[in-house]
């Protein structure tokens, strides 16, 4: 069962909702260079506390609605060597690019010249994948390919306990943060005894 | 062009909760999931799009045969029209809080690297090739892997998370922090 809305008008609907991305992205600070690398050098967790927040509220109201049958799972398929050598060249990337790609965008928005130049650099690396995906496809992603598989079917740990360790973990370490430590994000500051 | 803010929380009057926004954007992924069906990504629409740029230089019959762009073929699909949604939504958050201003080498690189916007340019070029390349080889980025996919508990999309975030630290330790590097 989906909702009333055809294909069309949620296509359409796309705009408004990557508006809200976009504002969310803007306001929550993720579009800052100084935010990104800083959460890196483990100086702001400005990140962290976005992105477990909306795995966490995200994930029960999706796990929710798919119990309901207003949603499907679309798991990506754990191709390991595949995701681990990537995610490592992400990581690599997004400190020395200072952005994701989504943050990137966000950040061409606040006048940010070298996410644009960065957002060229990644239309080039692009077309670099897009040059070796034959090889790619062939020799890196069949091996340890384990399918869509997701937590729950993998440990038998059910789904709802997942989010609750996660809320768990999440919660000591910003409490901890926040209170222990004072680190209250203010990496700027940190800066000025580094240089 | 200014290049030093005083520190990020003297413009906190247009800054968010990191909490609310957090909840905020889980908010949003129960109605993509439920109106969209698809979960969002950014770097699948950019790649697409790159197939554009590629023809003028590698000739339209190499990317019309490109086995990749066959697969990703660019379309002005619902993952395009969200990418370009995030900037409009971005430009008019910016707008809205008068925060606009043109930056080459934020506080955190120049007090690093210096200053020079050449220097920045070009690590902002190189990062964002690699970047893509490996959001490409991972099928994902942290829009599609690191929230739609991690909000699934999608074993894939939490290797990817905790791989890149470990690769980040290291990368971040030894380009800012390493004290036993040559300084620049």
């Amino acid at each position: 069962m989906t909702l009333p809305i055809t294909g069309e008008t949620a296509r359409w609907l796309a705009i408004p909702f990557g508006m809200l991305f976009g504002v969310l992205l803007h306001r929550g600070g993720v579009a800052d260079y100084n935010v990104i690398v800083n959460q890196f050098r483990l100086r702001d967790f400005t990140v962290l506390k976005i992105m477990l927040t909306a795995n966490i509220v995200g994930g029960l109201g999706v796990w929710a609605l798919h119990g309901m049958g207003h949603a499907e799972y679309q798991i990506k398929p754990a191709n390991l060597l595949g995701v681990a050598l990537g995610a490592a060249l992400f990581g690599v990337g997004m400190v020395v690019y200072g952005y994701c790609p989504g943050t990137g965008v966000a950040a061409i928005a606040t006048g940010s010249l070298h996410a644009l130049v960065g957002f060229a650099g990644m239309l080039a690396g692009a077309v670099l994948y897009a040059l070796s995906y034959p090889w790619v496809e062939t020799h890196i992603q069949p091996v340890a390919a384990l399918g869509k598989i997701h937590l729950p079917q993998l440990t038998g740990i059910p789904d709802w306990c997942w989010f609750v360790i996660f809320a768990a973990i999440a919660g000591t370490v910003f409490w901890l943060l926040e209170t222990k430590f004072n680190r209250n994000d203010r990496a700027d500051l940190n800066n000025s005894r580094i240089s | 062009m200014k290049q030093n803010k005083p520190h990020p929380d003297s413009d906190a009057g247009g800054r968010w909760n990191p909490y609310l926004v957090g909840a905020a954007l889980g908010v949003l992924s129960w109605v993509v999931f439920a109106v969209v069906n698809t979960p969002l990504g950014i770097s699948t629409p950019i790649s697409s799009a790159a197939s554009l740029c590629a023809t003028p230089i590698l000739g339209s019959e190499a990317v019309a045969g490109n086995a990749y762009w066959t697969k990703f073929p660019f379309k002005w699909d619902c993952h395009l029209l969200f990418l370009v949604g995030t900037f409009l939504g971005s430009l008019l958050s910016v707008l809205a809080s008068r925060s606009f201003r043109l930056e080459t080498a934020p506080s955190t690189w120049a007090g690093r690297f210096g200053g020079s916007p050449a220097k920045r340019l070009l690590a902002a070029f190189l990062g964002g090739s690699i970047i893509m390349f490996g959001a490409r080889m991972a099928g994902g980025c942290t829009s599609g892997h690191g929230i739609s996919g991690c909000l699934q508990l999608a074993l894939s999309s939490w290797v990817f998370f905790l791989t890149l975030f470990a690769f980040g630290v290291l990368t971040a330790f030894l380009l800012f922090d390493n004290r036993n590097a040559a300084s620049h």
